[in-house]
């Protein structure tokens, strides 16, 4: 009895502490960052990695989730014979909803599991060890720019979903439902105002760091085998989903 | 060389394209127009009741768009709603007899403010008021007014059965 109460309360003491060393270690990126800044060329070369790879599966992945938002959405709203409120409906969930989530999820599940297998295995062939050697910080030189080159990428990532899904909305609710064009287009800008873009841009920018600061967390910290290396990019994406949609849950109640 | 020149340009189109979609959202979604800021004159309006008329909201001469409502106060030497209209500039030939009210847009929709013109010969100028003005019509009131009449109909007709 007393060994199994040790046991849960190490358990609680492991959870709390690994709290911990996720907060440090962003807080670390957080402090280093205008110093990362400066090493503009390393971070370009991020950016291309997480934002211009990853262009593919989220224009794909924004233009389905938009016309399947177009299709549901008519049928939805034809019940209360308002189709013409399409666009509405599809901007403002894309904008402000699906665009960012959906974003941070497909993010995590190409770039977040790119960065923390490759950090992993710079871990595991002694990389990391070999710059510290030479006097070379590898957060600053390795660890840093990944992680500044996902949370620029991220926004920006989120912003292209969103468009391709209004215009994929738009598809499937004008040329095939048959809703008229005008009375889509000028009921989302009478309806869509600047704060419900700014909303999707924050909410982004703060899916952004999550998924980066995970990702590079969860590589920077593998156990140096080929296990642990798996290890790590399984919980990136794990970690990273639920700290996506608990985030989002709470930015949603604090800004709506 | 080659690689970094190929990982800049790919960058470079990526960061364009993103930032042209947050343009698109930014511009092409919403309807506040950027640099619609100077053109145009502003008149102002008094009504008793302005409903769910919001700034941003149409101003509109038999339909069509002429400007926009640009704030909406409370003025309290009058103790009327005080409403700030930014007409476009082109739209300068408005009698200043004209009067302005405020209507809603089919069953459920937006409020807007409809300006009919009236048959002087000067035109309003840059801070003119719209002297004459008819109040946003609330639902509620109108149905409260109309049950309550009924009921009042329902009382006398009650009372005078009694008499009788």
């Amino acid at each position: 009895m007393n060994r199994l109460l040790r046991e849960l309360l190490d358990g609680a003491r492991d959870s709390v502490s690994s709290v911990g060393r996720y907060a440090l270690f962003t807080g670390r990126l957080l402090l280093e960052t205008p110093r990362g800044l400066l090493r503009f060329r390393l971070v370009v070369e991020q950016v291309y990695n997480a934002g211009a790879l990853s262009l593919v599966i989220i224009m794909l992945s924004g233009l389905f989730v938009g016309m399947v938002l177009g299709l549901q959405g008519f049928d939805l709203l034809e019940r209360f014979g308002s189709e013409e409120s399409l666009g509405t409906a599809a901007a403002l969930g894309l904008v402000k909803e699906l665009g960012p989530v959906v974003t941070a999820l497909l993010f995590a599940g190409r770039a977040g599991t790119a960065l923390a297998s490759e950090l992993g295995l710079m871990r595991a062939t002694d990389q990391l060890s070999a710059m510290e050697m030479m006097a070379v910080d590898p957060v600053r030189r390795v660890v840093l720019p990944r992680f500044l080159g996902g949370v620029i990428a991220m926004p920006l990532l989120a912003a292209i979903f969103s468009m391709i899904g209004i215009f994929g909305a738009q598809l499937v609710g004008v040329q095939m439902m048959g809703v008229d064009q005008g009375q889509f287009w000028s009921q989302m800008r009478g309806a869509v105002e600047h704060g419900d873009v700014m909303e999707g841009v924050i909410k982004s920018c703060v899916f952004g760091v999550a998924c980066s600061a995970v990702a590079v967390f969860e590589g920077y910290h593998a156990v140096p085998t080929a296990e642990g290396v798996g290890r790590a990019t399984t919980r990136t994406v794990v970690v990273s989903s639920v700290v996506v949609l608990l985030l989002d849950y709470m930015l949603t109640a604090v800004m709506l | 060389m080659r690689a970094t020149r190929a990982i800049e340009l790919g960058t470079g189109m990526f960061v364009l394209l993103g930032f042209a979609a947050l343009f698109f959202l930014v511009t092409q979604i919403t309807n506040r127009e950027i640099g619609f800021g100077d053109t145009g004159f502003r008149l102002t309006a008094s009504f008793e009741q302005v409903g769910g008329l919001k700034p941003g909201a149409p101003v509109s001469m038999s339909g069509v768009t002429v400007g926009r409502v640009e704030s909406i106060g409370y003025d309290f030497t009058s103790y009327q709603a005080q409403v700030v209209l930014r007409i476009d500039g082109s739209y300068d030939r408005i009698p200043d007899d004209s009067d302005a009210s405020i209507f809603t847009a089919g069953l459920l929709g937006g409020q807007y403010v409809g300006i009919s013109p009236g048959g002087s010969e000067t035109f309003f100028k840059d801070g003119d008021r719209i002297e004459f003005t008819q109040s946003a019509i609330v639902l509620e009131n109108l149905i409260s007014k109309f049950l309550f009449s009924r009921a009042g109909e329902q009382g006398t007709s009650g009372s005078t059965e009694e008499t009788n």
